[in-house]
């Protein structure tokens, strides 16, 4: 396309010029190997215990040791702390799936804190009330229906808002979370007369003890949800109908698929999950019932949720390391003292970088300049001298133009016989040492 | 500046070239959108581009106007090189684009949504800071050379300056930020000034539009209006309108061409898209047409007429050599008639549609994009509400015996024993699922058989038989569909379509975006349908496609039917002129069933 009139070679090089790319080049990832999400993400895991090492040292200049042996000890040291890690993995798992088929069905649904307090608070109800009028095991499974009921009736509220009239779902099912908090208080308000505001531990509906430990029952359960809901979302014919409404809402009509009705049976599902959460909240834990009983979960287990891309089994193993993080950095703030926060930040710091490893899941980072891009990908041209002399030229104007820019070109140099074997052969896996290297640094 | 000549009624007359395109070239990625296109456009003229779909009109304009860059070519305004590489250098070119889609804010009014984005003037600090100095040289060096001795007498004092001057410049000097903001108040709150800029436009064009109006309350022609002003505040003197009529009434669109006309009058060129050829000759000088991306020919409104201007717009037959069987066994399988139907907004989208489907044919249906093409589809399939009409099918299962399909969800219609298939326009938004692997989509007509659980066995043998059958280039049967490419992503919808053992089978845009040989699969698939004595109905863009492939071919217009004719006699002008017939006079051109199979008996193979 190269021209010989003077006016039409300089349009040329102003519009290579246009073009001329940045010296980071980020291309989305296309055919990416199976295993490179999942190295990337385990090397993600370890990039977030060295960072909270890191910080700890900050706090406690001698902690960096102790960091590794006191979050183990916090979280394997003893049996006791075993069984709260798990139960703590549990939970944050139980709302995880909650949650799931709704997002699944791109119904942003973060209301699940709301949810699980109206669980809580109904099966709370019914040991107030009931306690000692009927048989531990009768009271125990009216609470289930309860909480589950409660639960599921609250969340239908949005869902039928959305099924009929398109409301907005994200500030509806928020907005419903200050309202179960507020109506938790005004229960406690009512039960306790004394106004101290604290319903104390209740001796009536607890869940028996499995081995003589607490939470053993409970893990067994949210076991046992884990995989049905895998079931549901994976075989089931509702599970497919909700996959195909999340994705496309036209291809759901055009099979004639209901949509208002996939929304309500969803998250009517999706409640009566959450109901359960409640339920073990206040039947296998706690014994007693508070504004606070959910603690935060229902927004940590959305985080969950999309980490583990809806899958059930992994979401099992983020809420494990989640659990671990809080519970570990617990212990390390305890013996470093280094105050009660430090659980709250290093979970940030985890769901931070864990956060950021997605992008270099879907997107590669490439360093290169125009110059050596050219070269590199081998584009042949006619006259390949007035090429090269157009390409200098530009370069030198780059390099005069600005200081910093000439200072990139001579890092990115270096890195320019890298670049070049990955263009040639081994294409993935320079790709994935740059990659690596970009995650640790 | 460019002077060129041309002639107008023998006259020569000089005009001057307010743009000029030259050799422009535009591709997505295989696809050629602009092919060394060469346009020049006049001071002071309208300027009708006409084409079919996809002959790259809008793409040529959009380059004008900053939405794309082009790969090849020149632009040149006012005699001079430029390069408009955003919408933003169109504009400091005074090129303003309106397009089909409004970009207005909703809850602004029609005066703020006109002055909204406009930059307020740099101010910048040094620079003013520089002027000031200068301004106030004088006085300083007056003040620092005052000689007492040259101004004798009494009233010397008078004379002498009596402050310093440089702390008077110093002052104003640190005030100067203040000037600063002060200006951007003046330009962002007290713009009464710019309001009334706005509404001297409106009226010196002949706009009759209220500006204090909410874009919300406003009628498509008054966002139109509105977004016209808008190009013409910002001092645009080339005007580029893409398809501004197809959303107006008669009424409306007489209004908008005297506003045009006075625009014209004032000196702007005028650029309209269009491929309405009763408005191309209402209102413009000159037309340029466009086919398939390359420019044809560029005549004077006055020397030419519609019929000249059609063969220029469909080009001259090409032949693609689709077999095409003789219908045999040929009956009525489906049935419309009178159907009329309203989009969100009531305005009428099938006006009084009748045609009948046969068993063992394929009919064509062929109009300008949105023409109503989508919704009749989507109301056979039960998928849009229909107004007005009937829909009957005759079930080949129960001896023929009629049902009614009007207004039934697909899945009362598949419950009533209608096999009824439909490869619907947008195949990854509605018909397969992109993210879903092939399986998964092959699942969706079959999911809903057995208790409570999925049964994936046979739609994986279904996936794999597409696969093999219709050599599916895909990884293996558990690959996204999105992943794939577009001709293998139709035949996989096809596929399953057809897998379903249709009696209608119904496929809108079936080869859109596909390459010669993914066609001719899909061309193939619909022709060993029709040999299997299914009904099809083929809706199409290109009309030569059109000829070779259907046995009829039913014309539409703005929602209504504007002609049927045999596929086997048809001509490309005829149904071009069909297109884009706005009104009337259509029965001409209809023919009865009766003259339909004379002719297939006839003269079948003559037109091949």
């Amino acid at each position: 396309m190269r021209s010989v009139t003077g006016k039409e070679s300089k349009f040329d090089a102003f519009v290579d010029k246009l073009k001329k790319e940045s010296p980071i080049h980020i291309a989305k990832r296309m055919d990416a190997p199976k295993w490179l999400p999942i190295v990337i993400r385990i090397a993600a895991v370890i990039v977030a215990f060295l960072v909270c090492a890191i910080v700890t040292v900050f706090f406690e200049p001698t902690a960096f040791g102790t960091f590794f042996t006191e979050m183990f000890r916090g979280t394997f040291g003893t049996e006791r702390r075993v069984i709260n890690l798990f139960w703590e993995a549990a939970i944050l798992l139980l709302i995880a799936l909650a949650v799931t088929p709704a997002f699944k069905m791109k119904f942003w649904n973060i209301g699940a804190e709301g949810q699980v307090l109206m669980g809580a608070l109904m099966s709370a109800t019914c040991i107030f009330y009931l306690g000692g009028k009927v048989s531990e095991g009768g009271l125990i499974v009216l609470c289930l229906l309860a909480s589950v009921v409660g639960s599921a009736g609250w969340t239908l509220i949005p869902a039928l808002f959305k099924a009929k009239w398109n409301t907005n779902e994200t500030l509806f099912t928020l907005m419903l979370n200050y309202i179960a908090t507020a109506l938790i208080s005004l229960v406690i308000t009512v039960w306790v007369k004394s106004g101290s505001g604290v319903v104390g531990i209740m001796p009536y509906g607890h869940l028996p003890k499995l081995g003589g430990q607490d939470y053993v029952l409970n893990i067994l359960i949210v076991a046992f949800v884990t995989v049905l809901v895998w079931v549901y979302l994976k075989f089931s014919k509702h599970g497919y109908e909700l996959s195909v409404v999340g994705e496309s809402i036209n291809t759901a009509k055009y099979i004639g698929i209901s949509v208002p009705k996939v929304i309500i049976r969803t998250m009517i599902f999706s409640g009566a999950l959450c109901g359960v959460a409640g339920w073990l909240l206040v039947n296998g834990a706690s014994y007693t019932i508070s504004t606070t009983i959910a603690g935060g979960r229902g927004f940590t287990a959305i985080l969950i949720s999309w980490l583990a891309h809806f899958d059930p089994i992994i979401m099992a193993i983020t809420s494990f390391l989640v659990a671990f993080m809080g519970r570990g950095a617990a212990q390390v703030s305890t013996i470093a003292n280094i105050g009660g926060s430090f659980e709250d930040i290093a979970t940030s710091i985890f769901f931070f970088i864990i956060i950021a490893s997605e992008f270099f899941v879907n997107y590669k980072v490439k360093f290169s300049f125009s110059h050596s891009k050219k070269k590199v990908e081998g584009e042949t041209t006619e006259n390949t001298s007035e090429d090269d002399s157009s390409d200098a030229e530009m370069m030198s104007d780059t390099s005069q133009t600005t200081d910093s820019e000439a200072q990139t070109n001579e890092i990115f140099d270096e890195s320019v016989p890298e670049l070049q074997t990955c263009q040639s052969s081994e294409d993935r896996t320079c790709d994935v040492s740059t990659q690596n290297k970009e995650v640790t640094e | 500046m460019t002077y060129k000549q041309y002639q107008i009624g023998g006259n020569s007359v000089e005009k001057t070239v307010a743009i000029e395109l030259r050799g422009i070239t535009k591709t997505f990625g295989d696809v050629v959108a602009n092919k060394n296109v060469d346009l020049d456009v006049y001071e002071g003229e309208i300027l009708s581009i006409l084409g079919e779909n996809g002959s790259g009109k809008t793409t040529l304009m959009n380059m004008i106007a900053g939405i794309y860059f082009p790969d090849a070519g020149h632009i040149y305004i006012n005699g001079e090189e430029v390069v408009i590489k955003s919408p933003k250098d169109a504009f400091a070119h005074k090129i303003g684009m309106i397009h089909q889609h409004f970009k207005l804010v909703d809850t602004f009014s029609a005066a703020d949504n006109i002055i909204l984005g406009e930059k307020c003037p740099k101010f910048d600090l040094k620079e003013e800071k520089a002027k000031l100095v200068e301004a106030h040289r004088a006085e300083n060096e007056a003040y620092e050379n005052y000689d007492e001795a040259e101004h004798p007498g009494p009233l010397a004092y008078m004379a002498k300056p009596k402050f310093h001057p440089e702390k008077e410049t110093k002052r104003k000097l640190a005030l100067m930020p203040l000037v600063g903001i002060g200006r951007r108040i003046k330009f962002n709150w007290l713009a009464k000034k710019r309001a009334d800029v706005v509404q001297d436009i409106a009226n010196r064009f002949g706009f009759k539009i209220d500006l204090k109006k909410k874009i919300y309350d406003m009628s498509v022609s008054e966002k139109q209006t509105v977004e016209i002003i808008k190009v013409l505040y910002r001092g645009a003197d080339i005007l580029i309108l893409d398809e501004p009529t197809a959303v107006l009434t008669p009424q409306e669109i007489d209004k908008l061409f005297d506003v045009l006309r006075n625009m014209k009058a004032a000196g702007k060129s005028i650029i309209i898209i269009t491929h309405k050829l009763n408005e191309v000759m209402a209102i413009s000088d000159r037309v340029a047409v466009l086919r398939k991306g390359e420019h044809i020919a560029t005549v004077n409104t006055s020397e030419t007429n519609e019929q000249e201007l059609t063969e220029m717009m469909v080009g001259k037959k090409v032949s693609l050599n689709i077999d095409r069987a003789e219908p045999h066994d040929v009956k009525n399988r489906l049935v419309v008639s009178g159907l009329s139907a309203v989009d969100a907004d009531g305005v009428k989208v099938l006006d009084d549609i009748s045609f009948e489907a046969r068993s063992g044919e394929i009919l064509g249906i062929a109009g300008i994009a949105g023409s109503g093409q989508r919704q009749l589809l989507e109301a056979i399939a039960g998928l849009y509400k229909v107004k007005d009409g009937t829909i009957t099918y005759f079930d080949p299962a129960k001896d023929d015996a009629p049902v009614d399909l009007r207004s039934k969800t697909p899945v009362q219609i598949r419950d009533l024993g209608v096999r009824l298939s439909f490869v619907p326009e947008d195949r990854l938004g509605m018909g397969l699922v992109g993210n879903m692997d092939l399986i998964d989509n092959m699942m969706l007509r079959s999911y809903r058989k057995g208790f409570m659980f999925l049964d994936r066995k046979s739609p994986k043998k279904l996936a794999e038989t597409i696969v093999e059958e219709l050599e599916v280039v895909t990884p293996s049967t558990h690959t996204a569909v999105r992943k794939l490419s577009g001709g293998n992503v139709q035949k996989v919808l096809v596929g399953r379509e057809i897998a379903a053992s249709p009696s209608v089978l119904m496929a809108a845009y079936p080869v859109r975006g596909l390459d010669i040989n993914s066609s001719y699969t899909i061309y193939n698939l619909l022709n060993e349908q029709k040999e299997k004595g299914v009904a099809v109905i083929f809706v199409g863009e290109d009309l030569d496609v059109l000829i070779e492939l259907c046995d009829r071919i039913l014309v539409i217009c703005a929602g209504k039917v504007t002609g049927v004719v045999d596929g086997r006699r048809a001509i490309k002008e005829q149904i071009g002129l069909l297109m884009t017939k706005t009104a009337g006079d259509v029965d001409e051109n209809q023919m009865s069933i009766d003259d339909l199979h004379d002719t297939n008996n006839d003269e079948g193979g003559e037109a091949l």
